[in-house]
């Protein structure tokens, strides 16, 4: 089967060896083309490794305040309701920093999709503990550890926003070629529902992280699946049907 | 007969491919690239096409041709 990268994410990006924005961009750039709206994404990212695709990709991009990609990009889907607008950030922003924005656009049910890469660290800064530090994962914050009695319990959106009524919520990975094309479908999914207005998509995306967990690419997608998957399961957790 | 077309100046040396191919039909070339890294070369002849090196890369060094 002939395949190549689509040319709205082909760029020579800077990301660090192994990391997999540029699987997750590819996926987005497939999806784009498959549904013919690679010239009506509007994508809002987080001050944070993500905030490099401004160069990475050809959709029209707002680099919005730090935690806040998700009510930004709520904005912008009210005022270009012809558009898709997509909330891109990570794990950091969307489960500590921007907690509150997060909740209250699933208890809004805001008519916006969120994509978020959840590495269990905060990347950019160094590899400081995260919402989804896994107990016992050092940290440059935890080095020692993470503990539940210092730093509490690792965060599940899926326990969180499970029984809120939002249109769709799912988990996906890429530490495999059978967990990528998965996580494509969750993704399209997710588009597909934003692109006909039915409310909140949240798609989260386990993804590696080799420079922060000091492990090799490799490694890393072996932790993924070893440690990581455990904890954090994958699969759909909310798929609402129809237009609310 | 070129099955994969790889663009050895994008490769960053993760190794995901190789990690990844059903085949073992990817391995190390002995070269460094303009960035410093020991970039893959493919074996043609083992090479299945199956696209699993297309979706593990995150540079985007693989294009499927057949």
């Amino acid at each position: 089967m002939k395949c190549s990268v689509p040319a709205s994410v082909k760029y020579d990006h800077t990301f660090c060896q192994g990391c997999a924005q540029g699987i997750v961009n590819r996926l987005i750039g497939e999806i784009m083309e498959e549904l013919g709206t690679t010239e009506k994404l509007i994508v809002t990212t987080d001050v944070a490794c993500g905030a490099m695709n401004v160069d990475f990709w050809d959709f029209d991009t707002i680099v919005g305040a730090h935690g806040r990609p998700i009510p930004t990009a709520t904005g912008v889907r009210k005022v270009r309701k012809d558009c898709l607008s997509l909330a891109h950030l990570g794990d950091g922003a969307a489960y500590n920093i921007g907690m509150a924005e997060t909740m209250h656009a699933a208890i809004r049910d805001d008519d916006v999709m969120a994509l978020v890469l959840n590495n269990c660290v905060f990347a950019m800064t160094g590899g400081q503990t995260s919402a989804t530090t896994m107990l016992g994962q050092r940290t440059t914050t935890s080095v020692k550890g993470r503990k539940k009695s210092v730093e509490g319990s690792p965060f599940h959106v899926e326990k969180a926003l499970g029984d809120m009524d939002i249109a769709y919520l799912a988990r996906g990975s890429v530490d495999s070629v059978a967990a990528i094309r998965k996580t494509k479908k969750y993704l399209k999914k997710a588009f597909e529902k934003h692109k006909n207005h039915e409310g909140f998509c949240l798609v989260e995306i386990l993804t590696p992280c080799p420079t922060n967990w000091g492990l090799s690419p490799v490694d890393s997608m072996k932790r993924i699946r070893e440690q990581v998957i455990p904890e954090f399961p994958v699969g759909e957790f909310i798929d609402r049907g129809g237009n609310e | 007969m070129q099955k994969i077309m790889t663009e050895i100046e994008r490769c960053k040396g993760c190794y995901l491919c190789m990690a990844n191919c059903p085949k073992e039909a990817i391995h190390l070339s002995g070269k460094v690239n303009h960035k410093g890294y020991e970039y893959i070369e493919v074996d043609q002849e083992k090479c299945i096409a199956c696209g699993s090196c297309y979706q593990m890369c995150p540079d985007f060094v693989f294009s499927i041709l057949v």
